[in-house]
């Protein structure tokens, strides 16, 4: 079951669960038992605060926000490969293990609080062991534990394999930007390569004390403070695309959460993953491991094009490229995918 | 025995209360271990204001996107001394002197082995720190690179570096003397009839303990010296250019820095453990499963060590292997919190504050279990590592973990120690101050990492703000709450009831049976045990 990025639902737009175009129903007794419900949380000042909370819960819990953070997001998104969407699966199964074991916990412990007080007149047993229940609260764990592991062994294993891959992209880190390498592309080296750093609006409005505002900072109506390049990669959707990733001086990580994934970027070693994007759109990533002051302020954006865009922008990057020009031709402004 | 060196005054026997005179003599040359068990909690009390301190700095920045308070060198400066005072100037000092005041009262023992070796363990520590935090005033700062020190960022530093190399070797050699003094006390010193399965489970959580001290601190002596070596000396351990390798570096620094987590909880199982039983005025359920699970957890810590590096390009053999066994570790953590509440049903439980902070404990560390365990699925910690979830998992095991039941054990033996009740009010206000305050700061960071934020990064983009403006909001209602606690425990000195033997209508132990506050020398001769000072293993079982 995949849940499309949505690229356009990141701002602040109210969003209510029945007119959510993923989670909202058609007319069913659901809807009785929530009109009835949101009634009585309408009328209460409480119940308009905890209305409020579980419609903002219920919404991000359950639904893929756009590939920028969304406010006040609470959960993990599907992203748009099977790398992220495993990441997801694997997160999702392992917190409702937690949720349930937490309220069996949490529980009984309530329970004991109120039936096992002094003050109520409770009498303490003397026993302290009970060999059944500690051999059944050993062993079922360990159940759970392999129920987690299984799947999580089967996405590694298939996460191992960067072989086949239709592009291969060098990407360096550097303090503080990023290097990126169109190794080669369908067997045959492209010569294309370019940095890419923090956008110049962002960077103006990062200075202490600079008096800008980071709201202000937007790409079309996305809010990208701190989230948006000067130069993104440009992949291909639908192709395997394997990167080969390393640093020119400290440890840095490369994360896109979309995408699924994140590898350091250890210096002189090489360390490789691949990806297969599924849908075209705009993704954004930061750096993953502190390398120094401006940790915070080397992202990464990677735009998604179908197949025949994607030759269509590394043709002229060749071009541009071509007569071993300092400045390449502008990237496309990013689209809204 | 009854001579020592000049300027040391001499011990007399047949007044237990008698305290050496005179502020030298007391506190600088002390030998009596419940002196030291309070210097080391009055020091870890200020270096928790000092990391707090930081905090603050570093959520007043992190509260609202854009810069508005400090650079981003001093944020990693701020964010990498916060960690290394926190970590080995509050937490492991803390329990150091909960272990000082307790392990030898509650093995019927009269001091700690080597008492004078007890001394220096403690005083190395003010010079260690006063080492430490002067490197915020030098040209360059304080080491701003994490407190996980990788290299090459963490050669990037000044003069720094070395001074915080230097400093952490002072630490180390405490905890390692430390240690040594601890299995010494309670493998040799014991009362006749304190088998070591009828201890406290606080003696036996700190003996494993003091076992992973020995094992680990000096391999992190190993990896900062070979750090100072690569900076200052021309070697290449972590320089690939020169044969060496910088992920090198993350397994041994990890190979130490996962059993000190460990290090960092067990004494607070041990705390617990003894707790909980006082105000369920029931035993303890599964004593020997207790011994048996710490000893399981203290195993396990050694061989998870790279869950720390799942992003790092390790093979997939080593991923599944870390994968694994770090999961293991939640069957024995989830052994001993079944305990708990198994000690919880069916008592007759009362609801005094340390009996408070021991139940927010089980609980709120839980969660922090949970969140552990999801970063141990490699597939989803792809996506958690290096973000605010790895920063709410922790904090949720250290503070509502590891400091719950610090907080808590103060408040249990403080009628012990200064022989004064503290105000049960008073008290309980502190516990729900800090429950409210500690949630708003740390819960709200899991969402952050789930939405995207990295961890060490002073400013965010816009969608972050929300979650990050509570979160502070929660910092600053902690800011307070060690003012609380100092104002509580002054007012009892000066004005508290006065405290009786007993204290704790359900406790249990040979503590117990000194006065309240406890003589100067205790145990001076070995305790005759009855069956009812053991709270575990009456003399028939």
């Amino acid at each position: 079951m995949a849940f499309g990025a949505r690229p356009d639902a990141g701002s602040a737009r109210p969003q209510t669960v029945a007119s959510h175009p993923v989670c909202g129903g058609g007319p069913n007794d659901w809807d009785g038992f929530r009109v009835m419900a949101m009634k009585s949380l309408a009328t209460t000042r409480t119940g308009r605060a905890v209305g409020a909370a579980l419609l903002t819960l219920a919404v991000n819990i359950s639904c893929a926000a756009s590939t920028l953070p969304a406010r006040w997001q609470l959960n993990m998104t599907p992203g748009v490969t099977q790398t992220a969407r495993n990441a997801y699966t694997a997160h999702m199964i392992v917190l409702w293990v937690c949720v349930v074991i937490g309220i069996i916990v949490f529980g009984a412990m309530a329970y004991a609080m109120f039936k096992f007080r002094k003050s109520k007149g409770a009498v303490a047993a003397q026993w302290s062991h009970n060999t059944k229940a500690e051999v059944v609260w050993t062993v079922i764990p360990i159940l759970i534990l392999i129920v987690c592991a299984w799947p999580a062994t089967g996405m590694l294993i298939k996460q191992a394999d960067t072989s086949n891959a239709t592009l291969t992209i060098k990407v360096t880190g550097y303090q503080w930007k990023w290097r990126y390498d169109y190794l080669d592309y369908e067997g045959k080296p492209t010569g294309v390569g370019f940095m890419s750093k923090l956008d110049s609006e962002s960077d103006k409005t990062r200075q202490l004390g600079s008096g800008l505002d980071p709201h202000a900072v937007k790409t079309g109506n996305e809010a990208t403070y701190l989230l948006n390049v000067d130069k993104p990669l440009v992949l291909p959707t639908g192709a395997k695309i394997r990167f080969v990733i390393t640093s020119d001086d400290v440890i840095h990580s490369w994360w896109v959460p979309a995408l699924g994934w994140k590898v350091d970027a250890n210096p002189e070693i090489i360390n490789d993953a691949w990806t297969l994007i599924e849908q075209p759109g705009t993704y954004r990533g930061q750096c993953a491991e502190l390398c120094g002051q401006d940790h915070g302020f080397m992202p990464i954006v990677v735009e998604a094009k179908p197949k025949a865009e994607f030759d269509q922008w590394l043709a002229a990057q060749q071009a541009a490229a071509a007569p071993a020009a300092a400045t390449a031709a502008p990237a496309p402004a990013a689209p809204q995918g | 025995m009854a001579t020592h060196a000049a300027g040391h005054h001499a011990d007399h026997h047949d007044d237990h209360d008698h305290k050496p005179q005179g502020f030298w003599n007391r506190w600088v040359f002390t030998t009596n271990h419940k002196d030291i068990g309070t210097l080391y909690l009055v020091f870890a009390f200020i270096m928790f204001c000092i990391g707090g301190a930081m905090s603050g700095v570093i959520r007043a920045e992190l509260m609202k996107p854009g810069l508005q308070l400090v650079e981003p060198y001093f944020f990693n400066q701020m964010t990498t001394v916060h960690a290394l005072v926190m970590i080995f100037g509050g937490v492991m000092p803390a329990f150091v002197g909960l272990g000082n005041w307790m392990i030898p009262l509650q093995i019927g023992a009269p001091d700690m082995a080597l008492p004078r070796m007890n001394n220096w363990s403690f005083w190395i520590m003010p010079f260690a720190f006063t080492v430490l935090l002067c490197t915020l005033f030098l040209p360059g700062g304080a080491p701003a690179g994490g407190w996980t020190l990788y290299p090459p960022l963490s050669l990037q530093g000044g003069s720094s570096v070395a001074f915080a190399i230097f400093a952490i070797h002072m630490m180390g050699i405490s905890s390692i003397m430390g240690a040594i003094n601890i299995i010494a006390t309670i493998l040799n010193m014991r009362a006749p009839g304190m088998d070591l399965l009828k201890m406290p489970l606080f003696v036996w959580t700190w003996l494993i303990t003091a076992f992973l001290l020995i094992a680990v601190m000096p391999v992190l002596a190993g990896a900062v010296t070979m750090l100072l070596t690569d900076k200052f000396f021309g070697t290449s351990f972590f320089n690939a250019a020169g044969g060496g390798d910088p992920v090198m570096f993350q397994h041994i620094f990890w190979f130490f820095g996962h059993p000190e987590v460990y290090i960092m909880i067990l004494p607070a199982f041990g705390v617990v453990s003894e707790i909980i039983p006082t105000f369920a005025r029931k035993p303890l359920f599964g004593y020997q499963a207790m011994v048996y699970a710490t000893a399981s957890i203290a195993f396990l810590s050694f061989i998870v060590w790279a869950h720390h590096m799942f992003v790092v390009g390790m093979p997939l053999g080593g991923e599944l292997f870390f994968m694994y066994a770090t999961m293991m570790i939640a069957v024995p953590t989830g052994v001993k919190v079944f305990n708990w509440v198994s000690t919880m049903w069916k008592g007759s439980m009362t609801f005094e504050t340390p009996m408070l902070w021991a139940i927010g404990f089980v609980i709120l560390f839980t969660i922090g279990g949970f969140s552990g365990l999801m970063l141990a699925i490699v597939p989803a910690d792809f996506q958690y590592h290096d973000t605010y979830f790895v920063v709410a998992h922790f904090h949720y095991v250290l503070v509502t973990g590891a400091l719950f039941s610090i907080i808590a054990a103060v408040y249990y033996w403080w009628p012990k120690w200064s022989g004064k009740m503290y105000s049960e009010k008073w008290g309980k206000f502190h516990f729900w101050w800090t429950i409210v305050f500690v949630n708003l700061l740390f819960f709200p960071q899991h969402f952050l990492g789930l939405a995207g934020m990295p961890r060490r990064i002073p400013d965010y983009n816009v969608a972050f703000a929300d979650w990050n403006m509570v979160s502070s909001i929660g910092a600053f209602g902690m800011l307070c709450t060690p003012v609380f606690m100092f104002l509580i425990l002054w007012h009892s000195k000066k004005h508290g009831a006065p405290a009786t033997q007993q204290v704790w209508e359900g406790a249990h132990g040979l503590e117990w049976t000194v006065p309240s506050p406890a003589p100067h020398h205790t145990f001076t001769e070995p305790p005759v045990i009855r069956a009812q000072d053991l709270a575990h293993g009456d003399p028939t079982h």
